[in-house]
């Protein structure tokens, strides 16, 4: 994470226009931004900048915003919930749908082409597209949602889970697309070893089979790549949140990189390096708590 | 094995507060505009509790500071305009009437302003004299750590004079723009608090703002004047231009401005489109310091090799007032429209043009354009094709908006740039002093005597007859001179949900909410 912070840090002095030119816009004039840059600490060299913010973070300052004035903890707080939950939720969606999806494809023969062409096409569509076209359908067109008015959780929880929901959707289903064929392929990959046929030629329930002994085998993959999935929505949730109108994490990131706001984009690249991190170690424990031979230092 | 138990445990805990929000920040106050129930009724709908609010969308967050001194964005004066006053303020007409002030005359260099009595701030508390000089000197004094002043046209002020409720001010000489400059916002003396919680006189007040989310006004009820009819108004940031169309059919906003006219031609019998104008000069600005945009003959070729016309067919469906020089229509008297069509669309007359200069067979060049605004972009990629008649090759060059401000404007790094640029006070100074040799925000490098001189003129005019037609001088130097090829002035399509009255267009870029209110029909249903 420190080469991460670093690497975000150092980006910023390679490409063009900083704060200060930002902040003065078609006001700037040489005197001006040289001003600005000093009472920014922006004529520093980037090692001291950087060791600045580093000491801030590790005492639990973030800094302030340039743009917004505010300290940073108090204005990501409400958008880091927000992308979280809507994370959580596409998550979800993704593993409900998809695992029982995988598991019931795998191995029917019928409707193969069909089955492929869908999955080719949940997996090609862009979030981008599929969010228009659920608002356009689902909100302008049936109602069930208000487009561009994301209900305040606390009055309306049912409202804004509904809006979410339509948000995880068109978050989830390339993703879904991904994980089914996946799943079917290690599926496939597990019924066709021996210990599959040796149990139903004993005469186990094929179902049970399924459930005690494939899925296991098969899951771990699937696992990681669910992990994997986990920290690449929340980098996909910057398009939906502004298909959507949702002030997530996302939208923040993009426009403080605009407005080259450095303290919000130094925290949120650390915060998802810090989610990829947490996810990925999550995906660890799963997999050794399914699968033994996967734990250091042998079974428990 | 407990202990990873543990861990994980500890992980979902952890992200459960953090889900719940017990602990974290509360700095999100997101009240929605329009409903009072739910999420699933567009506000068109008349209820019976229907409130007295509005949501307007914008399609940029005002991410600077609010200080109405300090805040330099269009976006950030265009909103917070309801919200600050100064001893004038401006009409839709372009004039200007007392406002802080309750009266004013001016004769030659000095003004002399009655302070109104019964003004309140937001805060509550009342505006004295104290304020005023103040907020002028805060302009007008350089800052701390020697930096220049925010308004330096107010360094023509020689003194300032108080005596009970009357204001004297003197300048070195007399000008007859100085009055557009006392717009500046009058703010308490007292309060430090103006980046992120400002306080003004204006008929609105500020009440929050979540960044990246909305910013909320309210009606202010000690107005000194007549109020405003809306209680109140949340602003809403939308970026996505899909979504700016699907929030205002959804009912989740109920206006929008500055929508292009495919945004307006697919909106339906549910909103009315209003049309004013941008307020800006839309041209491709030519670097002079680059080769071969320094030579006239060379500039006046791309002047007559563009048919300015079919930009807007094409580009704008047809919406836009044609432009010759650096001024827009709305400015009145300053604008010369005789300048407008002074370049015609000729093919023929540009080679040739190109072959005096030594180009016969065209050359090749770069436009860059700012990618973040689209009717720019278009209008470049309409003048690629049209250059190509005569032989000159041009390639459009994206770039992101911070790196244009540094590259292009402050660095001038460039051949030629599409944007529109505006006017920060309602002067003709404003738009024509950064093409005077030796402005700081000079991007074009032009540098021309006799332009010097007429502005200078102009600037120095004793009345004000002779200062417009100094100014007007100044413009067809620009014109003859063909500085850049001048396009038009954007129109400005606002979207107003039918039912709701008052859009005013004023000649600078702000949106005056205080006229904006419920038409007599759909206020019945109104509860008061």
């Amino acid at each position: 994470m420190l080469m991460v912070s670093f690497l975000t840090f150092a980006a910023f002095s390679l490409i063009s226009g900083d704060a200060a030119i930002a902040a003065l816009g078609t006001s700037a004039t040489p005197e001006r931004l040289a001003a600005l840059r000093a009472e920014l600490g922006l004529d520093r060299p980037l090692l001291v900048r950087y060791g600045k913010w580093l000491l801030g973070f590790f005492t639990g300052d973030l800094g302030v915003s340039i743009s917004y004035q505010q300290p940073v903890g108090e204005l990501l707080a409400p958008k880091i919930r927000l992308t979280l939950w809507l994370s959580l939720v596409s998550f979800l969606l993704i593993t409900a749908v998809s695992i029982p999806l995988g598991v019931l494809t795998a191995g029917r023969r019928r409707f193969e082409g069909t089955r492929t062409a869908l999955n080719q096409l949940g997996m090609a569509v862009p979030p981008f597209f599929t969010g228009m076209l659920l608002s356009w359908v689902f909100g302008v067109g049936l109602k069930w949602f208000a487009p561009g008015q994301f209900p305040d959780a606390k009055e309306d929880f049912a409202g804004a889970a509904v809006y979410l929901l339509f948000a995880a959707a068109a978050l989830s289903i390339p993703r879904i697309a991904m994980t089914v064929r996946m799943l079917r392929s290690t599926v496939q990959e597990e019924l066709g070893k021996d210990y599959v046929r040796t149990a139903i030629a004993r005469g186990n329930d094929r179902g049970q089979v399924l459930r005690r002994h494939v899925l296991k085998n098969a899951l771990p993959p699937v696992v990681t790549f669910l992990a994997q999935t986990m920290a690449e929505i929340v980098a996909g949730s910057i398009v939906v949140e502004q298909v959507f109108v949702i002030p997530g994490l996302g939208r923040m990131l993009v426009s403080s990189i605009g407005g080259r706001d450095y303290p919000v984009v130094q925290a949120i690249v650390v915060i998802l390096a810090l989610w990829v991190v947490l996810a990925g170690t999550a995906a660890d424990l799963i997999n050794q708590r399914m699968d033994p031979r996967l734990r250091l230092g042998g079974a428990a | 094995m407990k202990r990873k138990f543990l861990a994980v445990l500890l992980l979902l805990g952890l992200l459960g507060t953090v889900l719940c929000g017990c602990g974290g920040g509360s700095a999100d106050k997101t009240p929605e505009g329009g409903q009072t129930s739910g999420s699933n009724e567009p506000a068109a709908q008349p209820a019976e509790t229907r409130a007295n609010e509005i949501t307007v969308g914008i399609a940029q967050d005002l991410d600077e500071s609010l200080d109405p001194h300090v805040a330099v964005a269009a976006g950030t004066k265009e909103v917070m305009f309801n919200v600050f006053e100064g001893l004038v303020k401006p009409t839709p007409d372009g004039d200007l009437i007392p406002a802080v002030a309750s009266a004013f005359t001016s004769d030659a260099a000095t003004y002399t302003f009655t302070l109104r009595e019964g003004v309140k701030f937001h805060n509550g508390d009342p505006v004295e004299m104290g304020d005023v000089i103040y907020s002028i000197d805060r302009n007008r004094l350089p800052g701390e750590s020697g930096a220049e002043p925010l308004i330096p046209a107010l360094a023509a002020i020689q003194s300032m004079e108080a005596e009970g409720d009357t204001l004297t001010i003197t300048l070195d000489q007399p000008n007859n723009e100085f009055l557009s400059y006392l717009t500046l916002a009058i703010l308490p003396e007292d309060y430090d608090g103006q980046d992120t919680a400002p306080v003004g006189t204006g008929p609105f007040k500020f009440v929050s703002r979540a960044a990246q989310d909305n910013i909320v006004l309210e009606r202010f009820e000690d107005y000194w004047g007549q109020g405003a009819y809306l209680d109140k108004v949340t602003f809403k940031i939308i970026e996505n231009s899909d979504s700016i169309l699907m929030s205002l059919q959804s009912g989740a906003v109920d206006l929008f401005a500055h929508l292009t006219s495919t945004q307006a031609a697919q909106l339906g019998d549910e909103f009315n489109i209003e049309e004013g104008t941008m307020n800006l000069v839309q041209a491709m600005y030519l670097n002079h310091a680059e080769k071969p945009f320094d030579d006239v003959r060379v500039r006046q070729a791309l002047c007559y090799a563009i048919d300015r016309q079919q930009i807007l067919d094409l580009a704008f469906d047809g919406y836009g007032s044609l432009i010759g020089s650096s001024m827009y229509p709305a400015f009145g008297k300053y604008f010369d429209d005789s300048l407008t069509n002074y370049y015609t669309y000729d093919v023929e007359k540009a080679k040739s043009l190109l072959a005096d200069a030594g180009y016969p067979d065209g050359f090749s060049m770069t436009i860059t354009v700012p990618s973040n605004y689209q009717p720019h972009i278009d209008t470049a990629q309409v003048i690629v094709e049209q250059l190509k008649e005569v032989g000159v090759t041009a390639e459009i060059q994206l770039v992101e908006w911070g790196s244009w401000l540094s590259d292009v404007y402050a660095g001038r790094q460039y051949q030629a740039t599409v944007v529109g640029v505006d006017a920060s006070t309602m002067t003709a100074r404003a738009l024509l002093e950064r093409f005077s040799s030796t402005a700081g925000n000079n991007f074009i490098n032009y540098n021309d005597s006799e332009y010097d001189a007429f502005f200078q003129e102009a600037v120095s005019a004793a009345d004000d007859a002779a200062q417009t037609a100094a100014y007007k001088q100044a413009e067809a130097n620009l014109t003859k001179n063909a500085a850049n090829v001048y396009i038009q002035d954007l129109a400005d399509l606002v979207a107003v949900r039918k039912g709701l009255e008052g859009v005013r267009f004023y000649p600078i870029y702000v949106l005056d909410l205080s006229g904006i209110r419920y038409t007599a029909l759909s206020r019945r249903d109104v509860v008061i």
